[in-house]
């Protein structure tokens, strides 16, 4: 293969190229490099490269290869990781001023899977400052822009994991996704993206946003590198209390089964009507429709309390986020910010300073809301009454899934919007998940398949497969079999071969 | 505090008001590791050497419950004769502070792991029921400590220094419902309250139960109503009671400030206060007010605890005999009087005199020790008197001495005077300050030949044969020899000599 191959391939093709002998680790992981460095000016994807530990890890395994190892399939794979992820030695800022320069000092136990599995870290990606936003723009170090169009956004908070994997910077990402942060930038971008079951991806070493949402996975070209890399990072982890101790339903196998035949598919009512972009509509439908032809079964599904899903969201979410957040103190890590106009600052109040200065708009919109719903007085009307909704919403879905096996929905009611469109707007922006947080409230799995180009404005649109908790299976073979549709229809290749080229810095 | 304020006389102040109290007390569990973490809990380590990311707060970092530390709360909960909840979550009490990593404490609200228990504790005789509110799980807060100025304390300080080995060791707040006892025994009540739970808990091992090293903490919640009145004053909540009589001393002191102000027609502020062990005394510590908001929720990083039944009743099996059942067989064991047994009890010795019992020293003797020597020495400086520097393996060697006629009683006093100076063993004590009886013949027949020579009368009464004027010539003697003289042996020197 070529540079300009080794970084077109998908993991799983890279995997079998490096098992063959065709290509080093050290090529593979050398070819994105050059990648990012050819690109990354103009898409601001990666917050931090890592040139040298990655090929060292690259040369390790190439070493370890040639000595006859047996190793993990992904060995020698690159990946970029998303920067809320803690990673031994390199910066982990959460897009946020206030970890500026923060190396922690421990993994997470994502990166530890990922270090024993000897996957080369290219770096770490840019993301909404703590994981807060659907654009990427509220990251303290500038946005990413989206690789089908620069001008645009590439969908948030993880834009930069997939604005990454979309620009050919990197075969495999890790997302997290607490509203929709890995599925809607995927749709955004024509990426595959996987919210895991809650609790079955260990959160230990990921900066909390909202503890009972967070949720990590893989960002991808294709369905089964998502399995892929789903496996790797899946599983019980005793430093995770709310980690489920049970083993993972097997997702490469499910990806390679790719069989919707008498699938029992529901297209949820209330997701794709008004305030959802036409051209996401059309590709939705043809995409529904390709199912029905390849012989699942499509009901109509309605679940009625999805109508107070984001207003529950966003007071729980946010709730969460306004205590996680408190210990960014400036005490013991951070950056630390003493107010200006006093030479004898107390500790509260040079805590309050670097607060000020360290956390952006939208994360302080956030903690004044959750603290607000928090508060004594209104915690029942608030944060209770967001979690009976929650408890409603996992009847519904209880319900649907006694009829159907998977549901699917758009991804997200748009295609990528211009930069800046909705910075000062911020409930519209917050609508751009309505069709994934639902999934997080209740803890079930979801995936976003790149399904076209809407035909307003020839943008990826995405649709979302949700399953029910622990069926992470599922996902992968109804994905898997409608992404091989697509592809047939579109000459064999992914939606990516339609992407704009990109220019090439020298 | 105003400068003004006036107290009224304990007594006096009996005569208008009934106080109402509410205890908490903070016991430190000894468990191997911390309440979330791995990290050790000994005492004493060299700052922040004690710490991991979860503990410091690490961004990602997240708790796991420690069993060992739900397994000592339900004994705890069932040794307060407590409830046990079949499911029961942590909770995140949000405020800023320093010492404290996560800016939340993790802890439990309003679904405790244990719930409607009592204790039963005599007072003079009468037997008082206190009860257990709830007891609930949380975690220990890092500590400060403030760097220059002059009063060790946050306002005046040059900078602060964070120790985090405390922060994530666990802890188990035991709240009692509000407790009303007539006026003039509501000290001692709360006192032995205290004194109470420290034994029961001892009891069970789960805890060293130090009031000195702060493994068990005390806070007194007072407040007074006007006598014949249903309404509750607004109370004061008193941290920092380091011991069982500052215990005591805090009650009293609450009780004279609050009619010292109830009586001006003043209000008392809900505030906390600090007690002060020199002066006895209590100073404003922080006002309570509405901004007082924690904003509790249930902490969403964990699972919730469920205890099988099954689980609960095994570990009732594993609870020591309980107190009252205990008392009855150590007083039939050791063949004590009700009111050497209520002394005993009184002085905080139970624990200290069963240890020396079990150390091969005779009830009687460990009696005396305790409950004469000790605890007169505990009232004069004003500590526990497990706190006075004393173990019951000293008392049980010093008792040995006197019974191989090495020292008498009165020598042991000053053993012990040695022993709380730091001067070393018992025995290291009675060879540096040279207290050894002398029972060589030579010196002694010196020293009862200078007696019989000095007090001929006592002399000639006992060539008479009355044995009983020998004490006389002993106590000179005695005197002589500065109270070093194996006595038995003077008395068997004169009998040989004048007979
Ligand atoms: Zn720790």
């Amino acid at each position: 293969m070529t540079a300009r191959d080794l970084t077109k391939a998908t993991a799983d093709e890279l995997s079998r190229t490096l098992a063959a002998g065709e290509a080093s680790s050290v090529e593979v992981t050398q070819a994105h490099i050059d990648r990012i460095a050819a690109v990354d000016g103009a898409i601001h994807a990666f917050l931090h490269v890592d040139a040298e530990g990655a090929l060292a890890t690259a040369a390790d395994i190439d070493k370890r290869r040639a000595a006859g190892e047996k190793l993990h399939g992904l060995a020698g794979v690159p990946i970029a990781v998303k920067d809320i992820v803690a990673t031994i030695g390199l910066p982990t800022t959460c897009g946020s001023a206030i970890l500026k320069g923060w190396i922690p000092p421990y993994d997470a136990t994502i990166t530890q899977r990922i270090k024993a599995a000897g996957l080369p870290i290219l770096g770490k990606t840019n993301m909404d400052e703590f994981a807060m936003g659907s654009s990427t723009e509220h990251s303290a170090y500038g946005p990413t822009h989206n690789p089908w169009d620069t001008t645009r956004i590439p969908g948030g908070s993880g834009g930069g994991s997939a604005a990454a994997v979309a620009a050919f910077e990197a075969p495999l990402a890790i997302g997290t996704d607490t509203g929709g942060s890995i599925r809607q930038p995927g749709a955004l971008t024509g990426t595959v993206g996987v919210k895991p079951t809650y609790g079955g991806v260990s959160r230990y070493g990921l900066v909390a946003l909202a503890s009972s949402l967070d949720q990590a996975g893989p960002v991808t070209r294709s369905v089964l590198d998502a399995a892929l890399l789903h496996e790797l990072i899946a599983g019980h982890d005793p430093m995770d209390s709310t980690s489920i101790n049970e083993p993972t339903p097997d997702v490469v196998a499910a990806a390679r089964r790719a069989e919707v035949k008498g699938l029992r598919v529901g297209v949820i009512t209330e997701l794709g009507g008004e305030g959802f972009q036409a051209g996401v509509r059309a590709r939705f439908d043809e995409a529904v429709g390709l199912l029905t032809s390849a012989g699942a079964e499509v009901v109509e599904v309605s679940l009625p309390s999805l109508e107070y899903a984001l207003a529950a969201y966003y007071l729980v979410m946010p709730s969460e986020a306004s205590s996680n957040l408190a210990r960014f103190d400036a005490m013991r890590y951070g950056i630390r910010v003493p107010p200006a106009d006093n030479d004898d600052p107390s500790a509260e109040q040079v805590m309050a300073s670097s607060r000020d200065a360290g956390f952006g708009d939208e994360v302080k919109r956030r903690i004044i809301l959750g603290t607000y719903a928090l508060s004594s007085g209104y915690y029942d009307a608030y944060y209770g009454s967001a979690q009976k909704v929650r408890t409603l919403l996992s009847r519904d879905f209880a319900a649907a899934f006694a009829t159907v096996d998977v549901l699917v929905s758009p991804t997200s009611p748009t295609t990528a919007f211009p930069l800046g469109d909705k910075l000062d707007d911020p409930l519209s922006m917050y609508l751009q998940d309505v069709a994934t947080i639902p999934a997080n409230l209740v803890g079930i799995p979801g995936l976003s398949l790149p399904i076209g180009l809407a035909d307003e404005d020839n943008l990826p649109v995405g649709l979302q497969f949700l399953a029910p908790a622990k069926a992470d299976d599922r996902l992968y073979n109804a994905a898997a079999a409608l992404e091989a549709l697509l592809e047939s229809k579109w000459g064999g290749l992914p939606l990516l071969a339609q992407a704009p080229e990109l220019e090439v810095a020298r | 505090m105003t400068a003004t304020e006036t107290l009224v006389p304990f007594d006096e102040a009996l005569t208008r008001y009934d106080p109402v109290m509410g205890l908490e007390i903070h016991i430190e569990l000894n468990t191997a590791t911390k309440m979330f973490c791995g990290c050790p809990t000994g005492f004493g380590a060299e700052p922040n050497t004690q710490t991991c990311p979860v503990c410091l707060a690490l961004p990602g970092a997240l708790p796991v419950v420690n069993a060992k530390a739900v397994e000592s709360a339900i004994r705890m909960g069932l040794a307060l004769n407590c409830e046990i909840a079949e499911w029961c979550r942590f909770a995140r009490k949000n405020y800023f502070y320093p010492d404290m990593p996560k800016n939340f404490q993790t802890s439990q609200y309003d679904e405790p792991i244990a719930y409607d228990g009592y204790v039963d504790v005599d007072v003079d005789g009468e037997t008082y029921r206190i009860e257990i509110e709830r007891a609930h799980m949380e975690e220990d807060t890092g500590k400060s400590l403030h760097v220059g100025g002059s009063t060790g304390r946050i306002q005046g300080a040059d900078f602060s220094l964070v120790d985090y080995n405390r922060a994530g060791i666990p802890l188990i707040e035991i709240v009692t419902r509000t407790i009303e006892v007539p006026g003039d025994k509501a000290p001692a009540v709360a006192r032995a309250y205290v004194s109470h739970v420290r034994d029961l808990i001892g009891g069970l091992g789960v805890s060293d139960v130090r009031m000195d090293q702060g493994s068990l903490r005390a806070d007194v919640n007072l407040s007074l109503k006007p006598k014949g009145s249903s309404a509750l004053g607004t109370r004061s909540e008193t941290k920092n009671v380091n011991s069982f009589r500052s215990v005591e001393r805090a009650v009293r002191f609450e009780v004279s400030r609050h009619a010292g102000i109830l009586d001006a027609g003043g209000k008392v502020i809900q505030e906390t206060r600090h007690f002060h062990e020199d002066t006895g005394t209590t100073s404003s510590g922080r006002e309570k007010s509405d901004a007082d908001d924690y904003r509790y929720f249930p902490e969403p990083d964990l699972a919730p605890v469920s205890p099988s039944r099954e689980w609960v009743e095994e570990l009732r099996k594993t609870l020591p005999e309980p107190p009252a059942v205990r008392r009855a067989r150590l007083q039939a064991d050791w063949g004590f009087s009700d009111l050497d047994m209520r002394d005993t009890i009184g002085a905080g010795a139970l624990d200290l005199i069963t240890a020396t019992v079990e150390l091969g020293t005779t009830p009687q003797a460990a009696k005396k020790w305790w409950l004469g020597e000790m605890a007169r020495r505990a009232n004069e400086t004003g500590v526990d008197i497990d706190a006075l520097g004393i173990t019951p393996q000293q008392v049980a060697e010093i008792q040995k001495l006197i019974d191989d006629g090495r020292i008498n009683d009165k020598l042991a006093r000053e053993v012990f005077d040695g022993v709380i100076a730091g001067e070393g063993t018992p025995e290291e004590v009675v060879v540096a300050r040279k207290l050894e009886v002398v029972s060589d013949d030579g010196a002694l027949g010196a020293a009862v030949d200078r007696a019989i020579e000095a007090d001929p009368d006592a002399a000639q009464k006992i060539r008479d044969g009355k044995q009983a004027a020998a004490g006389a010539l002993i106590g000179a003697v005695m005197k002589e020899m500065r109270g070093q003289a194996d006595a038995g042996r003077v008395r068997e020197l004169i009998i040989e000599k004048l007979s």
